[in-house]
C-alpha cells in the first residue's frame, strides 16, 4: 500500500491515472460479462474488456500487440461469438437462468484464487518499478518471429489452418 | 508505474473469468469467460516483457492471441454441433459423462 | 625244525570260487534271457553246470596231487628226524608208520564285511570234503538238468525251473566251499529258497503250495538253531581265534581249532549249546526225527527236484554241516567218550521211523522219500558215533543210487504209468515194456540195500561196522535191522511197480482223473472203452475181497489227506504231449535214460573208491577227504596265504596212535587211542583241526553177518510180496481188517505217527492262533483306532478352520475391502456429475489449494 502511494508520488501521474481509469472500466465490464442475463449484452461487455486490454497494452509500450488485439480479438473473435450466439438461437433480450445451479460455488473459488494470487504478487513484486521505455518497433518483433521463433511461427500457421478446417468439418451440415 | 498494477489487474480478470466458467450455464458465455482468462494471461506477459526489457513476452502474447482465435473458432463449431443435436446449449444439461 | 615249504596248489584249487559263481551267473542269464533262447534257458543251465563240473574235477585232481605231495614230504621229513623226535618225545609213536601231515585247505577269499576289527570274507576254502561235495553236486545237477530237458518239456514254467535248479546248485556249491559260517548260512538259505520254489513249481494246485510252505517252515524251525548256534560259537571262539589264529569266530577252521584247543573259553556249556543249536538246524534240513515230516510232502515237486534236492544234495546239507564243524560236536556231545551221544540217538530213531513208514506208502516217490529219511539217519548215526569217514562216504554213494532211484521212478511215471506215481493203481508188470528202467532200478536197489559189490555195501556196512567198533552194540543192531527193513520195503516197491499184473495206466488204460477227462475225449479210446475201464478198475479194486478198503488196490495215494498231489506230474504240461501215452507203457527217451544209466553205473562202482575191506590202497576217500588229526604249529599255519600251505614239519609224536594198521587182527575193535587231537589238548603253539578218529577193521565174519541179514530180509520180503500181492493169499489179505492190534499199528503208520496232526493241529494252532488273534486285536483296536482318531481330529480341525477362519476372517476381510472400495466409489460419485462447470470448479479449487500449500511451504 505504501508502495502504491509512493508510486503515485514518484512516477508519471498521467500514466497511473489512465491505467487506473481503464482498469476500473475493465473490471466492471468483466463483472458484467459474468453476471448479466443478456447474452448479447455479455458479448458487448466483453468487447469493452478487450478494448481495455488493448489500451493497457499501449500503456505498456506494446503497440503491435495492442493493434493485433483489436484486430483479432475484437474484430474477429467477437464477431465469431456474435455469430455463434445468433446461430444458437439465443433469445435476444433477457433470459433467465444463464447461471448454473451451483453458481455460488464459484465465488469462494474465485475469491480464494484472488487472495492467493494477490498475496503472492504483492509479496514478490511489491517494489518493482517498471522501466520507462519507448515503444517497441514492430520490426523487432518480426525479427524475433522470423529468426528465433520461426518454427513456432510456422507451426502456428498450421494450427490456424487446422482450426479453420476443423471448424468447417465440425460445423458442416451433413 | 509499478508492475504490481498490471499483475493485480490480471489476477482480478483471471478470477472473474474463473467465476464465469464455473457459474455460467450457456456454453458461449463459458467461452467468453475463457477469453477473459486468456486476456489476463496476455496482460501478464506484456507486463513482464516491459519489466525485463525483453520482447519475448510480446511475441508470446501474440502467439496466445492467435491460438485463442483458433480455439474460439473450433469451440464455437462444437457449440454449434451441440446445439444441433440437443437444441440447447445449456451446459448443465450436458452430463453424458456422468458417473 | 625244518624249513617250511609250500604245498602244491593249482589254478583249479585257487579259483574254486568259480564253481559257485558260474551257476549263479547262469541263473541270472536264464532269468533275464531264458525265454528267448532256443532251448529256453536249459542250455545255459547245462552249460554252467558243465563248467562247474570241469573246474571241480580239476580241483579234485589237484587236491589229490596236493595231498600226495604233502604225504611224501611228510614221510621224508619224518624219516629224517624221526630218530631225533623219538628221542625227544616222551611218548614215542608205536606203529612206526609215517605220521600223516595236515593238508591245509586252499583258501581264496575277498573281504565281504569289515567293521571294528571283525572281518569276514566270501570266497572258497577247498579241502578234501569240499572237493568231494563240489564234484558230487556239480555232477548230479548236470545229469538231472539233462534229464529235465525231456522230463519237464512243455511245462508252463520251463525256464524258471531251470533257473531255480541252477540257483540251487549255486547255493549248495557256495555253502560247501564256505570258509566261514556266514557264507555257509548264505548258501544254506539260498538252498532253502530254491527248495521252496521248486517244490511249489506247480503252485496252481493248492496242495503243492502247501507242501512247499510246510517244507520251508519246518526247515525254518531248524534254521533258528543255525543262527543261534553260529552266534553262540562266535561269541565263544572269537577271542581265542583273534588271539591265536589271527582270525575270528566265524572262520570255520578257527572254530574247529578252538573246539579242540581245550581253551578255557571252550567250556562245556558253550560247546554243548552251540552243538545242540547247530544240530537242530541239521535235524530240520536233513529230515531227522522229529522234523522229518516235510520230506515226504516235498515229493509234490517235479521228480528231478526230488532227485536232486530231496535225496542227494540238499538234504545232506545238515550232515555236511555236522561233518564240517565236527570238532564242535565231538567236544560238545562227548563223542569221544563212548557214551551215547544225542546225534547217534536221533540218527538211530530216524532210521527206524523212516523205514517203518516206507512200508505203508502207495506212492512210489514217498517210499523213496522215507528211504531217504532212513538213510540220512544212517549218516547221522555214523557221525554221532565217531565214524566221520563212513558218513561222508555214504553221502557220496547214497547220492548216486538214490537220485538214480528217483529218476527211474520219474521215468516210470513219464512213460509207463501216464504220469501217475501210485503203485497200486497205475503200475505193475512194467519190467517188460521198460527193461532199461527196470535194470537201472534193480541196480540201484541192490546198491541201496547193501549187496556186494554195489556201492551201498561198502558205505552202509562201513557205517554199521564202525558203530559196532566204537562200542555201540544196541545201535549196531539198529543199523542191521534198518538194513533188513530197507531190503523189505524196496522189495515191496519193486514188486508193485515192475512185477505182477499191469494195473490202471500201466495196462494202457487211462486213469480217470477229472482234470484229464477233456483231453482224453480226443484220444483213440471210445466212450465204451472208458466205461469198460471204469468197471475194470472197479473190479480190480473189489476183486476177491469184501469191503476191505485197506486190502483193495484202489486206495488213494499213501497220504490220506493230500489229494492228487503226487499223481499228475504233467499238470504243468500245456503242450499236451501225452498223446503218445495212448500206446501204453513204453521205454523212455534217450535224454531220460542216459542220465539214469550213468548214475546206475556209479551206483555200481563208486563203492570201490573206498573199499576198506580190500585194503588200505583202496581207501581213496579216506586218504584224500578225511582231514588229518595232526597238530599244526600255529605260526606256520598263520603264515600261509591264499593258496599256500605249509607242511607240518614236526610230526606230533602223540598222534597217529589211532591209525590202526595192524593187519590181520581179528575183532579189530581197537582200543581207543589214548591221546591225540580230540582226546588231549594240543601242545601250546599248535592247533588241532580234526579229532583223531579210529576206524573199524572189517572182518570176514562181520561182512557175512550183514550180507546174511540182507539176504534173509530179501527172502522174507519176496515171499511175502508174492503171496500177498501176487496170489492174494487169503490168510494174509485183510489181516489188518480182522486184527485190531494190527489195524491199530497200520493206522498209526498210515497217519505218520500222528506227528503231522500234532504239529499242525496242536502246536501251530495253539501258538499261532492266539498270537494271530492278539495281533489282530491290536491292529484293529490300537493301530486302526489311532489312525481313525487322527483322521477324525484332522477332519474336525479342518471344518473349524473353514467355518471360522476361512469364512469369517479371511473372506470377511476380502469382502470388506470390496465393500470399502464400493462405498468409496459411491461416495465419490457425485464429483463425476458430467457437468463441465463443476469440473472447472474442482479444477481451479484444487489448483488453488495446491498453490496455497506450495506457498506456505516455501514461505515458512
Amino acid at each position: 500500500m505504501t508502495a502504491l502511494l509512493l508510486a503515485i508520488d514518484d512516477l508519471n501521474v498521467a500514466q497511473n491515472v489512465a491505467f487506473g481509469i481503464i482498469a476500473l472500466l475493465m473490471i466492471v465490464a468483466a463483472l458484467r460479462v459474468v453476471t448479466t442475463n443478456n447474452i448479447v449484452h455479455a458479448a458487448l461487455w466483453l468487447v469493452i474488456v478487450l478494448a481495455g486490454v488493448a489500451a493497457q497494452y499501449i500503456l505498456a509500450a506494446a503497440e503491435f500487440v495492442a493493434i493485433s488485439q483489436v484486430l483479432v480479438y475484437i474484430g474477429a473473435v467477437m464477431v465469431l461469438f456474435l455469430f455463434g450466439i445468433m446461430l444458437t438461437r439465443a433469445q435476444i433480450g433477457k433470459e433467465s437462468g444463464l447461471n448454473n445451479k451451483g453458481w455460488a460455488l464459484g465465488i469462494p473459488v474465485a475469491l480464494l484464487l484472488l487472495g492467493l494470487m494477490g498475496y503472492v504478487i504483492i509479496d514478490a513484486y511489491e517494489d518493482t518499478v517498471l522501466p520507462d521505455r519507448g515503444p517497441v518497433p514492430t520490426e523487432a518483433i518480426s525479427d524475433q518471429f522470423l529468426s528465433i521463433y520461426l518454427l513456432p511461427f510456422i507451426a502456428l500457421s498450421f494450427v490456424l489452418l487446422a482450426a479453420a478446417i476443423g471448424a468447417i468439418v465440425l460445423a458442416r451440415k451433413d | 508505474m509499478l508492475v504490481v498494477n498490471f499483475l493485480l489487474l490480471a489476477a482480478v480478470l483471471f478470477c472473474i473469468g474463473v467465476y464465469g466458467v464455473i457459474a455460467r450455464r450457456n456454453a458461449v458465455l463459458v467461452l467468453m469467460s475463457i477469453e477473459l482468462i486468456l486476456n489476463s494471461v496476455n496482460l501478464n506477459f506484456i507486463a513482464f516483457s516491459l519489466m525485463h526489457g525483453n520482447i519475448d513476452g510480446q511475441v508470446f502474447a501474440l502467439y496466445v492471441i492467435a491460438v485463442a482465435a483458433a480455439e474460439v473458432g473450433v469451440g464455437l463449431a462444437m457449440v454449434l454441433m451441440i446445439y444441433r443435436n440437443r437444441k440447447s446449449i445449456a451446459l448443465d444439461e450436458l452430463s453424458e459423462m456422468k458417473g | 625244525m625244518l624249513a617250511a615249504e609250500t604245498l602244491v596248489s593249482g589254478w583249479f584249487l585257487e579259483n574254486a570260487w568259480l564253481i559257485g559263481l558260474i551257476p549263479a551267473l547262469g541263473f541270472a542269464v536264464i532269468i533275464m534271457f531264458g525265454k528267448h533262447l532256443p532251448m529256453k534257458g536249459a542250455e545255459v543251465g547245462i552249460g554252467s553246470m558243465a563248467a562247474s563240473l570241469v573246474i571241480s574235477t580239476g580241483a579234485a585232481y589237484q587236491w589229490v596231487q596236493r595231498t600226495d605231495a604233502a604225504d611224501s614230504h611228510g614221510e621224508e621229513a619224518a624219516g629224517l628226524i624221526s630218530g631225533f623226535a623219538r628221542s625227544l618225545a616222551p611218548h614215542a609213536a608205536e606203529g612206526g608208520h609215517a605220521p600223516e601231515p595236515f593238508v591245509e585247505p586252499v583258501v581264496t577269499t575277498w573281504v565281504w564285511w569289515q567293521n571294528s576289527g571283525l572281518e569276514f570274507g566270501i570266497g572258497s576254502s577247498v579241502d578234501g570234503l569240499a572237493v568231494l561235495m563240489l564234484w558230487l553236486v556239480a555232477f548230479i545237477t548236470l545229469l538231472i538238468q539233462i534229464y529235465s530237458v525231456a522230463y519237464v518239456r512243455g511245462d508252463r514254467r520251463y525256464t524258471h525251473f531251470f533257473a531255480s535248479l541252477t540257483l540251487f546248485a549255486a547255493g549248495m556249491l557256495v555253502m560247501v566251499m564256505a570258509e566261514n559260517m556266514v557264507q555257509l548260512i548264505l548258501g544254506w538259505e539260498i538252498m532253502g529258497l530254491c527248495s521252496f520254489l521248486l517244490i511249489g513249481h506247480w503252485w496252481e494246485d493248492e496242495a503243492n503250495s502247501r507242501a512247499a510252505l510246510k517244507a520251508f517252515f519246518t526247515v525254518r524251525v531248524g534254521d533258528i538253531g543255525l543262527l543261534v548256534g553260529v552266534a553262540i560259537i562266535f561269541f565263544g571262539s572269537n577271542q581265542w581265534a583273534v588271539d591265536n589264529l589271527d582270525s575270528n569266530g566265524f572262520n570255520i577252521a578257527a572254530i574247529q581249532a578252538w573246539a579242540l584247543s581245550g581253551d578255557p573259553s571252550a567250556t562245556n556249556w558253550v560247546l554243548i549249546a552251540g552243538a545242540a543249536a547247530l544240530f537242530v538246524a541239521a535235524i530240520g534240513k536233513s529230515g531227522q526225527f522229529p522234523l522229518h515230516t516235510w520230506l515226504p510232502d516235498a515229493m509234490a515237486g517235479p521228480t528231478p527236484v526230488s532227485a536232486l534236492l530231496h535225496s542227494s544234495t540238499m538234504v545232506v546239507a545238515g550232515v555236511f554241516l555236522v561233518a564240517r564243524v565236527y570238532p564242535v560236536f565231538w567236544q560238545g556231545f562227548n563223542i569221544d567218550d563212548g557214551g551215547l551221544s544225542f546225534i547217534a540217538i536221533i540218527g538211530g530213531i530216524t532210521i527206524i521211523v523212516g523205514a517203518l513208514l516206507a512200508f505203508v506208502q502207495d506212492d512210489i516217490k514217498k517210499v523213496l522219500a522215507y528211504s531217504t529219511v532212513s538213510q540220512l539217519g544212517y549218516m547221522m548215526l555214523a557221525l554221532g558215533t565217531g565214524a566221520w569217514l563212513a558218513a561222508v562216504f555214504h553221502i557220496f554213494t547214497h547220492a548216486f543210487f538214490k537220485s538214480c532211484l528217483f529218476l527211474a521212478a520219474g521215468s516210470v511215471s513219464h512213460s509207463g504209468s501216464h504220469h501217475s506215481f501210485d503203485m497200486k493203481k497205475d503200475m505193475g508188470g512194467l519190467r517188460k515194456p521198460m527193461p532199461v528202467t527196470f535194470a537201472v532200478w534193480i541196480v540201484s536197489t541192490l546198491a541201496l540195500t547193501g549187496v556186494f559189490p554195489f556201492a551201498g555195501f561198502w558205505s552202509k556196512d562201513e557205517i554199521i561196522d564202525n558203530v559196532g567198533h566204537h562200542g555201540y552194540t544196541f545201535l549196531f543192531w539198529v543199523g542191521l535191522i534198518g538194513a533188513a527193513m530197507t531190503a523189505m520195503y524196496m522189495t515191496r516197491a519193486t514188486y508193485l511197480t515192475f512185477f505182477g499184473e499191469p494195473r490202471g495206466a500201466a495196462a494202457g488204460e487211462h486213469h480217470e482223473d477229472e482234470e484229464h477227462a477233456e483231453e482224453h475225449e480226443m484220444e483213440t479210446l471210445t466212450v465204451g472203452a472208458h466205461v469198460k475201464t471204469l468197471s475194470a478198475a472197479a473190479n480190480i479194486g473189489n476183486g476177491g475181497v469184501g469191503a476191505g478198503d485197506d486190502g483193495g488196490l484202489s486206495d488213494d495215494g499213501g497220504s490220506g489227506d493230500e489229494p492228487h498231489a503226487a499223481d499228475g506230474d504233467d499238470h504243468g504240461n500245456d503242450a499236451g504231449s501225452d498223446h503218445h501215452d495212448d500206446r501204453g507203457p513204453h521205454e523212455s527217451e534217450m535224454l531220460i535214460l542216459v542220465p539214469i544209466v550213468i548214475l546206475a553205473f556209479f551206483a555200481l562202482f563208486s563203492g570201490f573208491t573206498n573199499a576198506t575191506p580190500l585194503g588200505e590202497d583202496w581207501e581213496r576217500v579216506k586218504t584224500y577227504v578225511e582231514p588229518r588229526a595232526a597238530e599244526v604249529p600255529i605260526d606256520e599255519y598263520l603264515a600261509s596265504g591264499p593258496g599256500e600251505s605249509l607242511t607240518l614239519v614236526i610230526p606230533n609224536a602223540e598222534e597217529g596212535e589211532g591209525e590202526d594198521e595192524s593187519h590181520g587182527e581179528e575183532a579189530g575193535a581197537e582200543s581207543h587211542a589214548a591221546g591225540g587231537c580230540g582226546f588231549e589238548t594240543p601242545e601250546p603253539g599248535t592247533a588241532c583241526f580234526f579229532p583223531s578218529l579210529t576206524h573199524a577193521e572189517p572182518t570176514i565174519s562181520k561182512i557175512f553177518l550183514s550180507l546174511g541179514v540182507v539176504a534173509a530180509a530179501y527172502a522174507v520180503a519176496i515171499a511175502f510180496n508174492v503171496m500177498y500181492y501176487g496170489r492174494r493169499n487169503k490168510r494174509l489179505f485183510g489181516l489188518t481188517e480182522r486184527s485190531r492190534s494190527l489195524r491199530g499199528g497200520y493206522l498209526f503208520l498210515k497217519n505218520k505217527y500222528y506227528l503231522d496232526a500234532l504239529y499242525e493241529n496242536v502246536i501251530v494252532h495253539a501258538v499261532a492262533h492266539p498270537i494271530a488273534n492278539a495281533v489282530y486285536w491290536f491292529n484293529q483296536h490300537v493301530l486302526d483306532a489311532t489312525v481313525d482318531k487322527v483322521g477324525e481330529g484332522t477332519k474336525r480341525t479342518g471344518i473349524w478352520m473353514y467355518d471360522n477362519i476361512d469364512q469369517k476372517i479371511i473372506d470377511g476381510a476380502v469382502d470388506g475391502s470390496g465393500q470399502v472400495a464400493s462405498e468409496a466409489g459411491h461416495a465419490l460419485q457425485p464429483t463425476q456429475s458430467g457437468k463441465v462447470s463443476q469440473y472447472g470448479a474442482l479444477l481451479f479449487g484444487a489448483a488453488a489449494v495446491f498453490a496455497i500449500v506450495l506457498v506456505i511451504v516455501n514461505v515458512s
